[in-house]
């Protein structure tokens, strides 16, 4: 932010009181340091979540402790534990409710990736059906990870963010893993016993 | 007094002739089997004549390729006399082509979600019952995860959803 003190047509006496920036940065100011988060907490990682905005740890030192239950009034969902195949809809679904400008973050290995939980029903990581922007690892995270979460989402949305929330709009491609992995895809060749082998090449001499 | 399997055993086989039944125990544990003609009505005589007037448990067991076994999906019913104390395990077996059962949700209320849990997760049919369809899987989910011979990863059910992008969120 510039100063315009010595800015000929300011007059004189107002000038230390008029700074000159851009939309976009005051958008940001506000937006970052006033987030407030969507508890979609589903699992052991939920409790950890609980700690980090309770007196020990004070998210609220950071903007970021007004946990409201109801997604119509959050920018900031928080997906903390394990979602299951028959949870997803739902998390898809108030994803979709929240207002713009939202961002996410994946809190704990099970909402990353699963976790050790590789089965039937979990979902191999949220990140392959709703687009994340934050990682924190861990199982469960410390709290002081997901403090410093909050703090790299600031960051990031004091860098680049915009007013009008284009930067949204260019991301168009899954940003997750593919679908299906490649040991899946062979579990699925051997049920079907497709025969898709490689044809082995034998040199002539 | 005779242990308890035994007691069962002995009264069961005079209050159905037609019943196949053996029993043993195991830790303290009672297991009496029944072939599967005669399990509604032995489950009824242990109801009522018995005492045996809480069914605490309903679930199944897949033996596929288990040692030494002989049927596929083993049934047990855990019942618990309130007056004594004594505990009851009744199995019966049931076989790939027709698993089917009849309901015992005409005895003890309490098989209602039982039994649709162990349709949702083995495919066992009970005849007579009032809502059988799943309970905690997914209406749209086709196989029954706890069978052997499906793979604990599954088959793609947990990748079948849409994918939002963000920019069309
Ligand atoms: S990452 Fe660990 S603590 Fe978090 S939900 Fe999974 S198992 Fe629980």
């Amino acid at each position: 932010m510039a100063s315009p003190m010595n800015s000929p047509g300011v007059p004189s006496g107002l000038g230390e009181n008029v700074l000159l920036t851009k939309l976009d940065d005051v958008a940001n100011w506000a937006r970052a340091n006033s987030l407030w988060p969507m508890p979609f907490a589903t699992a052991c990682c939920g409790i950890e979540l609980m700690a980090t905005a309770s007196s020990r740890f004070d998210l609220s030192r950071f903007g970021a402790e007004v946990m409201r239950f109801t997604p119509r009034q959050c920018d900031l969902m928080i997906v903390a534990g394990r979602v299951v195949m028959k949870m997803l809809p739902v998390l898809q679904r108030i994803w979709l409710q929240m207002p713009e400008p939202k961002w996410c973050i994946s809190m704990g290995a099970c909402a990353c990736s699963g976790g050790v939980f590789d089965t039937y029903a979990v979902v191999q990581g949220v990140d392959r059906f709703l687009p994340v922007d934050i990682y924190v690892p861990g199982c469960p995270p410390r709290p002081e990870q997901l403090i410093q979460a909050v703090l790299d989402l600031q960051s990031r949305i004091k860098s680049g963010g915009t007013f009008t929330g284009k930067e949204f709009s260019l991301r168009i491609l899954p940003e997750g893993p593919p679908r299906f992995e490649p040991d899946e895809i062979q579990r699925f060749q051997d049920r079907n016993e497709l025969d898709l082998k490689r044809p082995t090449y034998t040199p002539e001499h | 007094m005779k242990e308890l399997p035994a007691e069962i055993d002995y009264w069961l086989r005079s209050k159905l002739p037609a019943a196949q039944v053996s029993s043993s125990s195991f830790r303290g544990q009672s297991r009496v089997c029944v072939d599967r003609p005669n399990i509604w009505e032995s489950l009824r005589a242990l109801r009522d004549d018995a005492g045996f007037d809480m069914l605490f448990e309903l679930t199944a067991v897949d033996y596929l390729e288990y040692e030494g076994a002989r049927d596929r999906f083993g049934i047990v019913y855990g019942l618990l006399s309130i007056d004594t104390g004594k505990r009851l395990i009744v199995k019966t077996f049931v076989n790939e082509p027709d698993l089917v059962l009849p309901t015992v949700t005409d005895l003890w209320k309490s098989a209602d979600w039982m039994e649709r849990e162990v349709y949702d997760m083995f495919g066992i049919v009970f005849t007579g019952h009032p809502n059988l369809k799943r309970l905690l899987l997914p209406t749209e989910f086709t196989s029954f995860p706890l069978r052997k011979d499906y793979p604990v990863k599954g088959r793609g059910e947990r990748h079948n959803f849409p994918i939002i992008t963000r920019a069309e969120s």
